[in-house]
């Protein structure tokens, strides 16, 4: 046998520790249980909330009713992939804590291995958590649970929309997780990461719809908002399988993700091996 | 000899509190804001939603932030002073709750004096900031008795707050860990309640009045403060509330009977 065919493929490697993760995270049943409690709850008096709301001035919704019910419960079950507050500690510790020495060691770009980790993190938390409030939220009544996207007919509407928003997912991940990469690299710089995550999530909070639905922000704000990295986390796929976004408006917002998940990846790395050309680690 | 009064420990736990908190200046500023942070999201979730749809059955923008005021300062005052109940799991899995009850003192004036979380007051600064703003907008004219309504709702808010965690704690008696769901019953309140509970419906004003009294501190007074009604019955709700701390206090009393040490 050849020397090159004992050597893992560089693929190889990265599904490795996608796979570490994904399992570790996996183990983690009871606060998983305890996250869909919570998490169902959330939905549960927004739904409620929204409805006063309609019943109030339905002339004053950016979107349909059952089209926010959606956005709601869709976020809610993937809330564990989009939210902006999970980071994983080993990563911090491993750069204020001087232990990056040994992540260095390792034949892998440390990027890879970073957001692979973080994107098999965020899946393995979200695979446990959204079946079952996906499931109880579709028997709601109507008008309080999940349906299928608004203005979808045909049965191939609804695998159009099934599968634009799965694509949109993966969009989704991939751009959350790269922008969690800029936190962990920002640490390089400040040592110290409470600042740049309280800021984080507050911009996050606000630009990628965490507060409310970005449609429901004041006239304008939406209009703008769409193009930016942070409506391609929990936006996107929420408005896809709401019907909001629909037809050739959700491939293109879909395309916009990957185009951010792309641009957010390569930047990223670009700072992450320049900020590596001047880390000091200090014995220890 | 003289026996010291619980004030006098109360405020030498305080004043520990403090000084090893202003150890870490930085962490507290940090942390303080990042809970002010949060509390400021809430906010803006009621301005974006008000500003759109102008008032919610029939309340007006005002009305709401005076709700979300009130709630928010009423939970950032329990859990300022009673954290220590809220982090009881620790309390029980490290054995410090062995050496509580060796103390000649109060087993929960010992737990809740054992942690005051100062940097939770970032939320109480956001209520008191809308406050500031909602009292002189709301057009409400302030006599003696909406004041004393306002004071009620928040003093005995955050008491019911206290009487929820004081459950959590007999639960942790016999779980030794905490229930993580069971925050539905305080995050959860302190962000919808936001919104005066009858909006929700009927189902969740029968839950947030006979599972825990929410209403009585929220609702109710505040129809009174916004004059929706005129009912004294209104107005002395929250202490009516305050029955609800009579199961909390005997829960807690069969907790401590049947406490067994983890042996930590």
């Amino acid at each position: 046998m050849s020397e090159a065919a004992k050597q893992p493929s560089f693929l190889h490697k990265y599904l490795a520790f996608f796979h570490i993760r994904f399992s570790a995270g996996l183990q983690y049943r009871a606060a998983a249980l305890a996250g869909i409690a919570t998490q169902f709850f959330w939905g549960f008096m927004e739904t409620l909330l929204y409805n006063a709301f309609w019943r109030g001035d339905p002339s004053a919704f950016p979107m349909g009713l059952q089209a926010t019910v959606n956005y709601i419960w869709f976020r809610q079950a993937m809330l564990s992939m989009f939210n902006s507050w999970h980071f994983d500690s080993s990563i911090f510790s491993a750069i204020t804590g001087g232990s990056i020495s040994m992540e260095l060691i390792r034949p892998c770009d440390l990027y890879a291995m970073w957001l692979t980790k973080s994107c098999a993190s965020r899946l393995s938390r979200v695979v446990l958590r959204c079946m079952p409030i996906l499931v109880i939220a579709s028997f709601l009544p109507a008008g309080y649970g999940m349906r299928f996207p608004e203005g979808c007919e045909t049965a191939g509407d609804v695998v159009f929309a099934l599968a634009v928003t799965l694509i949109s997912l993966i969009g989704s991940l991939l751009v959350v997780s790269s922008i969690e990469m800029f936190v962990y690299i920002s640490t390089f710089y400040t040592l110290n990461h409470a600042g740049v995550r309280m800021v984080y999530g507050m911009v996050a909070g606000f630009l990628g719809g965490e507060l409310v639905p970005l449609p429901f922000l004041p006239d304008g704000f939406y209009d703008v908002l769409q193009y930016l990295p942070f409506a391609a986390v929990q936006s996107a796929p929420c408005l896809i399988w709401g019907g909001t976004l629909a037809g050739m408006d959700a491939l293109r917002t879909v395309g916009l993700q990957f185009i951010w998940a792309a641009v957010l990846i390569v930047t990223g790395r670009m700072w992450l091996n320049r900020s590596l050309k001047r880390v000091v680690v200090q014995g220890g | 000899m003289k026996k010291i009064s619980n004030l006098t420990v109360y405020r030498k736990f305080l004043s520990i509190h403090l000084r090893s908190l202003m150890q870490y200046k930085a962490s507290f500023i940090m942390t303080l804001l990042g809970q002010f942070s949060g509390a400021f999201s809430a906010f803006l979730t009621i301005y974006f939603l008000l500003r759109r749809f102008g008032t919610v059955e029939g309340y007006t923008y005002q009305e709401v932030l005076l709700c979300f005021a009130s709630i928010y300062m009423a939970f950032s005052l329990a859990e300022t002073f009673a954290r220590g109940l809220d982090r009881f799991p620790a309390v029980i899995g490290n054995g410090e709750f062995d050496r509580i009850l060796v103390r000649p003192r109060n087993e929960i004036f010992q737990v809740i004096a054992s942690k005051t979380e100062l940097t939770r007051l970032g939320r109480l600064l956001q209520a008191i900031v809308t406050f500031c703003y909602a009292i002189p907008a709301s057009g409400i004219d302030f006599t003696p008795d909406k004041i004393l309504c306002l004071v009620l709702m928040v003093v005995c808010g955050a008491l019911v707050f206290v009487g929820v965690f004081v459950i959590f704690a007999f639960i942790c008696f016999f779980t030794l860990e905490g229930l993580e769901f069971m925050n539905i019953l305080t995050d959860g309140v302190r962000e919808h309640g936001s919104y005066p509970f009858d909006i929700y419906g009927k189902e969740i004003m029968t839950v947030m009045t006979f599972v825990v009294p929410y209403t009585l501190v929220q609702v109710y007074p505040l129809h009174y403060l916004i004059g929706r009604t005129d009912s004294l019955l209104n107005l002395f709700a929250p202490l009516l509330a305050l029955v609800f701390l009579i199961p909390c206090a005997l829960l807690w009393k069969l907790g401590v009977r049947h406490y067994k040490s983890t042996g930590s």
